[in-house]
């Protein structure tokens, strides 16, 4: 008899075990799981905080950078691609651009615009080799009712798409609101190219692996503009700290009316546009 | 022109500049299709195991082994197809699951699982027997793949039944799992007009199991013919019903998909009937045709009742109609998504590479693959119901 009552007790108590170690399990695994999905920036791909670059005398934790663009200003010189190409080693061919500029063409009688870039057969031609980029002069003897120039890069977004998607997260976001890859982990599904609404994104035919447009990341954590920034000869591309109540960048958006491109894919761009209208996606 | 990127597609309208290179190609087809064949070929193993349709034992078996088989292929695509496979195992290590592709290593790893259970148990008596009877090497291989235990009472095989069917309650959801999950990696993204729909899961995996059940028609048919040995009755009936009644319902979802965004007519639709009636007309027109008259040939089997030779003739035909519209339904997602530009405001027309890594042969020959190791997986493990007699009798 007390040898049963005390097999029966054993029993309950391994049950009693049991249920409090499955328990267990099962809560961390959805702490684990929500702590993942909530934090959404400056997270390893195993969800422990990010160490902070190793950056002499910067502290992304201060910044939070934001970049404009006066789309009146910009002359279509093409000068921030190139600029862009060979500051970042980017691929010189007319298919893989951290930035690039829109040329948006209304003629006289016609209700939507004709838009070209840089990938346009006779701007390639006009160009005269891969490396160089150039608008070619097909509406010389057009009656143009308007037109202007757009540059795009990547939006740097608060909630990037591409970032959501990566399956190794070897692409993440700042603390400082760049979204970066780390090149050196990217498996190359090109899932991130896919998911980016602005297709700021290509896969870097010589690494195998994604890259796009860091608002040249080595260069502002040392005080310096983008190569894009820098080149512009008028001005029309704008970059600052948003946290810097003095800086440019937040002149530039209180003193325009300013928005960004695509706003329904909850995305939260950062680049900032001013003379845009509806026809610019 | 002056050396353009090798990979540069031509476009119409406007397209950002990075989209003239367009990153998924030929495998991305193929491999939502071989995933699809796993959940369809399985479901039928199914629909013996678990619901006991007897028509389906003669091919239970052998639907089992076909599973497994594409889906030992399954991720092989994804892997020819990254920039740096060398480094396919990150996904794995250190999964972001806010990806819907971090876990299909993990999904696709417990089917397998489940899967190699199921055929394990469903194959013991033969790897026991044989490890009795072979010789040399393959003695040695079937004693190990015994795992050291030859019980074949009929109360230890009553409890492997016991086993497979368990297995099999959980495969279905897991087969129905992977591939609407497949679904998921194209319907979840809001960059893609043409991806992005809520249906597009539901679409994937019924279309998936219309495949895999034609498949195993198709193979049915084929081996058994091979083999000289006869084909059922029963068997070819519900084989015609189970994919008739599948077809019916993805017909309808798939035209809803269409119905649905015709009638909302969101800006872009414009160039939504390009896409259309341009570079993807001729794969819209295999699948509609392919599945329409498919539909149309399976709906005259069922209700006539033809002699057993022209049932099998245009069982055969609706079925290969079937896997070609459901490859080209693949494309026309995979392909016709990239092809639509995210400006909405052009086209981009995609060139198929016949050579290269990523090109049409690597997608023929890793699609290969699967029917290569069933015809070696066979030949182990035969999944035949009168194996032994046949051969006995051949060797006399």
């Amino acid at each position: 008899m007390d040898e049963e009552e005390d097999s029966q007790r054993r029993q309950q108590e391994r049950r009693d075990f049991l249920r409090i170690v499955g328990g267990a399990i099962a809560f961390g695994a959805t702490a684990v799981t929500a702590h993942n999905f909530a934090s959404r920036d400056a997270t390893a791909a195993d969800g422990r905080p990010q160490p902070a670059p190793a950056i002499p005398g910067y502290d992304w934790s201060k910044h939070r950078w934001a970049f404009g663009v006066d789309v009146n200003r910009c002359i279509g010189c093409l000068r921030c691609d190139v600029a862009c190409k060979i500051e970042n080693d980017v691929v010189r061919d007319p298919n893989h651009f951290r930035t690039w500029v829109e040329r948006y063409v209304y003629l006289e009688g016609e209700r939507r615009p004709r838009i070209d870039s840089q990938a346009d057969p006779q701007n390639i031609a006009a160009a005269g080799s891969d490396g160089d980029y150039r608008f070619d002069n097909r509406y010389k003897n057009a009656e143009v009712m308007k037109a202007f120039f757009v540059p795009k890069l990547c939006n740097q977004c608060e909630h990037p798409a591409c970032v959501q998607v990566c399956p190794t997260g070897a692409t993440f976001r700042t603390k400082d609101g760049v979204v970066l890859i780390d090149q050196s982990y990217c498996i190359g599904c090109q899932y991130c190219i896919q998911a980016c609404p602005y297709g700021a994104r290509y896969l870097d035919p010589n690494k195998g692996v994604a890259d796009k447009c860091t608002w040249c990341y080595h260069r502002i954590t040392k005080g310096l503009d983008p190569a894009c920034v820098a080149v512009c000869p008028t001005h029309c591309r704008i970059f600052g700290d948003l946290n810097d109540p003095a800086s440019e960048i937040n002149q530039f958006i209180r003193s325009n009316r300013v928005q960004v491109l695509k706003p329904e894919t909850g995305n939260g761009p950062h680049v900032f546009y001013a003379g845009i209208e509806s026809e610019v996606s | 022109m002056h050396g353009l990127y090798a990979h540069a597609a031509p476009y119409v309208g406007y397209v950002y500049p990075n989209e003239t290179v367009v990153p998924w190609g030929e495998l991305i087809v193929i491999y939502p299709y071989i995933t699809g064949l796993v959940a369809g070929a399985f479901i039928v193993s199914s629909f013996y195991h678990v619901f006991g349709m007897h028509q389906f034992r003669p091919i239970a078996r052998f639907a089992l082994l076909t599973a497994l088989c594409f889906l030992l292929f399954a991720p092989t695509p994804l892997l020819f197809h990254l920039g740096r496979p060398e480094r396919a195992f990150n996904a794995v290590i250190t999964p972001h699951w806010s990806s819907a592709m971090a876990a299909f290593g993990y999904v696709a790893g417990f089917y397998l699982v489940i899967l190699t259970l199921e055929v394990w148990f469903a194959f013991r008596p033969e790897m026991v027997a044989r490890s009795k009877t072979a010789s040399g090497a393959l003695r040695l291989l079937y004693s190990a793949l015994t795992l050291g235990s030859d019980d074949v009472s009929a109360a230890a095989l009553a409890y492997d039944h016991k086993w497979m069917r368990a297995l099999a309650i959980i495969g279905i959801p897991s087969a129905a799992g992977l591939h609407g999950y497949v679904g998921f990696i194209f319907g979840s993204l809001k960059s893609r007009e043409w991806w992005s729909s809520d249906l597009m899961p539901i679409i994937f995996l019924l279309s998936a199991i219309v495949s895999g059940v034609a498949l195993l028609a198709i193979l049915y048919v084929a081996v058994w013919k091979l083999r000289r040995t006869e084909l059922r009755d029963d068997c070819l009936r519900a084989l015609a019903k189970v994919m008739w009644a599948f077809l019916a319902v993805v017909l309808v979802v798939e035209l809803l998909e269409y119905v649905e965004m015709f009638y909302r007519a969101r800006e872009g639709i414009g160039t939504i009937m390009q896409l259309i009636n341009g570079p993807l007309r001729p794969g819209l027109l295999i699948q509609a045709v392919g599945s329409a008259s498919a539909f149309a040939v399976l709906t005259a089997l069922i209700v006539s009742r033809p002699r057993r030779k022209t049932f099998v003739v245009f069982l055969t035909a609706s079925a290969s109609l079937l896997m070609i519209a459901v490859l080209a339904m693949r494309w026309n997602v995979v392909i016709g998504g990239q092809e639509l530009s995210k400006t909405m405001k052009g086209l981009i027309f995609f060139q198929p590479q016949f050579l290269g890594r990523e090109g049409i042969l690597s997608s023929l020959l890793l699609f290969a693959g699967p029917f290569v190791v069933l015809w070696i997986l066979a030949r182990l493990l035969p999944p035949w119901e009168e194996g032994g007699q046949v051969r006995a009798a051949r060797a006399q």
